[in-house]
């Protein structure tokens, strides 16, 4: 299990642009915000917390208040969100990013 | 001033001189008289009575411009005489009114004291008094006005009346969203995305649309796989029956792969059957068994052709495939008009099948493709066999590289079809010789019913047909007119005839009349002879020996034979089915040690073979036995030699 993802990571992460798993945002708004989860996540590789502040204060900046950012490897989730409003996506083969916005 | 002086005096005079009369004297003057019109004559109290001659009197009254309550003997010192001297001039101005005024010019002192002092109460805000100075005086000294002939005038227009109006936007739409993040999910949804991203280079590599990447993009982003649902669970839910079925059928499948029976030690020669799996279709239940056939690429899917023997009770057929994985459900179903006699699967291209059915239509079904109907059917074409087709087998491809197979049917045709691009084109081979006893003149009426038909491995142009009537005729497919042998085989009908797979001059037929024979092709009598008390309905030899074969009869009963162990008895004479149940085909599995055998309620059933059926011949110590094709026929060689 866990040396096979590994191993996926390896031939995963050349490759750059992944699709996310679930997303309703229209194209601009889901390649930005996904550059930018990227960015948060490798520079705040070790501490989600950091990494999901960074983003949510961004996302309001950029697109409006409230935004909720949950990041990490284990967890299940029943969200209500805006519509065109949500990117689910994982990163570096570990982690889970899911982004939302609800006021 | 004086005449305004006067009109007031005069106007004040008058209503003073009135309001004197109307005390003095009363009312009816003419004055009074235009004045009170209207109204009601009221008497005040303290009115004087006057007498009628006293009010007839006529008073003239002068109007004098002179105030009468100045005074008129004002007397002043005059310091020049030293006396007391009259003033002429008196001060006839009365004042009636006198008002007070409150404005006061903003250049004075107390005008600039007030507006500092308005200035700090208001704060420099829009206030009425001090602004509008404030502003004025500003319009003043920016404009620079002509002092002369400006005129300032403002007016208001008219505002609408204000109104309160509010109103709430409806909120941005909301939906509900769940999912779990685990490790094993977000390995899926990687190997999902690498399959996705092999897929889509093949199709950048066939053709190149930017549209259709447009849109397998778009169905990842709606990824809500709703049209991936249905098919992956059927990938899924296959293999679950399978591993349902391994555990259910888990102690067969341990004895297939591993049971090797210990007590052949203790039988001699002897060996057993070992029952495996049964293989049985609900639908197929009226149906008997007619052919069998391996599968050569896969080694655990077999094909099992589904009609009737019987004349009278023709219905429809089937094909059915099994795999030994999944032992309770076919993986292929067709569904045939007629009674299926007999199929082949093609030996490199494991997909393609041809059968023949009873009404004498050939069809070749193609597994690959999903649909029910066979890709080739001959019904159309005009070469179609008049009778049941017996046999079929595939062919080398030709010089056009197309598919061809040869059937034999009971019309005592050899007829080659040729997938031609949509359709079965046919070539007669061989038509099999009418049997002497019959008359000239029905020679061409009734035909030589061919049962079996076998190619030679190695020189696949020379055949074999065994007929209706017991013989077996060896010919080739350069020949079209001649069989180049005839072999008196049987009494009865031949069911099979068949090639050894090693050695090159020997097959092996099998009958109705009891009897299983081996011949030397080049020997009109048989080599060897067996007799097993009821009609054998089909034979076949093993794959791994020269000198094992197997046979089945109608009393159920499976005969193996091991020629080098014992050449007069067979090793194991098993019965499988249940009583009353006739078997009609034997196959074995090119790899496994296992063989199935087809009956006549549908069934098939698979069996492995005991040790003792298996044997190889024994090593010489220190010596290495060579294995291969050739220590077959050598051993075959050696029988021979010893029956000759």
């Amino acid at each position: 299990g866990a040396d096979d993802t590994e191993e996926k990571t390896q031939t995963i992460d050349p490759k750059h642009i992944f699709p996310p798993q679930h997303t309703d945002m229209p194209e601009e708004m889901r390649v930005e915000t996904m550059e930018l989860c990227v960015t948060a996540c490798e520079k705040f590789a070790t501490n989600n917390e950091s990494a999901a502040k960074m983003i949510k204060e961004s996302m309001d900046k950029k697109f409006g208040s409230s935004w909720h950012v949950v990041i990490g490897e284990g967890f299940g989730f029943e969200i209500t969100h805006e519509v065109k409003n949500l990117l689910y996506m994982f990163f570096g083969g570990g982690l889970a990013v899911c982004v939302w916005k609800c006021s | 001033m004086s005449v305004s002086h006067k009109v007031g005096t005069m106007k004040s005079k008058q209503v003073s001189s009135f309001v004197m009369q109307d005390e003095e004297e009363g009312l009816d003057t003419a004055e009074g008289e235009e004045w009170m019109q209207g109204k009601t004559l009221v008497k005040p109290p303290d009115q004087l009575d006057l007498t009628e001659a006293e009010l007839n009197e006529e008073i003239t009254r002068v109007l004098k411009a002179s105030n009468p309550n100045a005074p008129q003997n004002v007397v002043r010192y005059s310091f020049k005489e030293g006396c007391y001297k009259p003033i002429v001039f008196v001060d006839q101005m009365a004042i009636h009114f006198e008002l007070e005024g409150n404005l006061v010019h903003k250049e004075s002192d107390e005008g600039r004291r007030l507006m500092a002092k308005q200035a700090e109460v208001d704060d420099g805000g829009g206030v009425e008094r001090p602004d509008n100075v404030a502003i004025k005086a500003a319009k003043r000294e920016q404009k620079l006005t002509n002092q002369f002939n400006f005129n300032e005038r403002a007016s208001q227009t008219l505002n609408n009346t204000p109104r309160d109006i509010s109103c709430q936007t409806e909120p941005p739409p909301r939906a509900n969203f769940s999912a779990t993040a685990n490790q094993w999910e977000i390995y899926d949804f990687y190997v999902e995305e690498l399959q996705r991203r092999e897929k889509s280079k093949e199709k950048h590599e066939g053709q190149f649309l930017n549209k259709e990447e447009d849109k397998s993009k778009k169905k990842m982003i709606q990824a809500e796989t709703q049209n991936d649902d249905i098919s992956q669970l059927a990938k899924v839910v296959k293999i679950i029956e399978r591993m349902v079925n391994q555990n259910i059928f888990d102690d067969v499948a341990q004895d297939f792969m591993y049971f090797e029976d210990a007590s052949d030690e203790f039988r001699g020669e002897k060996g057993t059957l070992l029952p495996l799996w049964t293989f049985q279709y609900d639908k197929a239940k009226s149906l008997s068994v007619t052919a069998l056939c391996w599968n050569h690429k896969y080694n655990d899917l077999f094909a099992v052709g589904l009609g009737s023997h019987e004349f009278t009770q023709q219905g429809g057929g089937m094909l059915l495939f099994y795999t030994l994985k999944n032992p309770s459900y076919p993986e292929f179903i067709f569904n045939t008009a007629s009674g299926v006699m007999c199929l082949d699967i093609h030996e490199h291209l494991s997909y393609l099948v041809a059968v023949g059915l009873y009404d004498g239509c050939v069809a070749v079904y193609n597994l690959k493709k999903k649909t029910d109907q066979p890709i080739y059917n001959s019904r159309a074409s005009s070469g179609k066999h008049t009778s049941a087709v017996m046999q079929v087998k595939w062919q080398k491809d030709d010089l056009d590289s197309n598919h061809n197979f040869i059937s034999v049917s009971a019309d005592g045709r050899l007829v080659s079809w040729t997938l031609v691009k949509h359709e079965l084109v046919f070539t007669e081979i061989i038509k099999l010789p009418v049997i002497d006893t019959i008359p000239d003149d029905l020679k061409d009426v009734i035909p030589t019913v061919g049962t079996s038909l076998d190619f030679h491995k190695q020189k696949d142009y020379s055949f074999l047909v065994g007929t209706e009537h017991g013989k077996i005729h060896k010919g080739s497919k350069y020949y079209s007119s001649k069989f180049l042998e005839k072999y008196d085989a049987h009494f009865m009908n031949v069911t099979r005839v068949k090639w050894n797979p090693f050695h090159p001059d020997v097959f092996i037929s099998c009958g109705w009349d009891w009897m299983v024979k081996i011949w030397d092709q080049t020997m009109k009598s048989p080599v060897f002879t067996f007799e097993l008390k009821t009609s054998v309905t089909d034979v076949a030899w093993a794959p791994y020996s020269s000198t094992v074969f197997a046979a089945v009869t109608t009393d159920g009963k499976v005969h193996v034979f091991d020629l080098n162990i014992n050449k007069y008895e067979a090793l194991c004479q098993q019965k499988v089915v249940s009583k009353k149940t006739k078997l009609f085909n034997i196959e074995f599995n090119p790899v496994h040690p296992i063989i199935i055998v087809g009956d006549d309620r549908g069934h098939v059933t698979s069996l492995k073979l005991s040790p003792n059926l298996r044997k190889k011949p024994k090593e010489k110590k220190g010596q290495d036995l060579p294995k291969g094709p050739e220590v077959e026929i050598a051993k075959m060689e050696q029988l021979l030699s010893s029956m000759r």
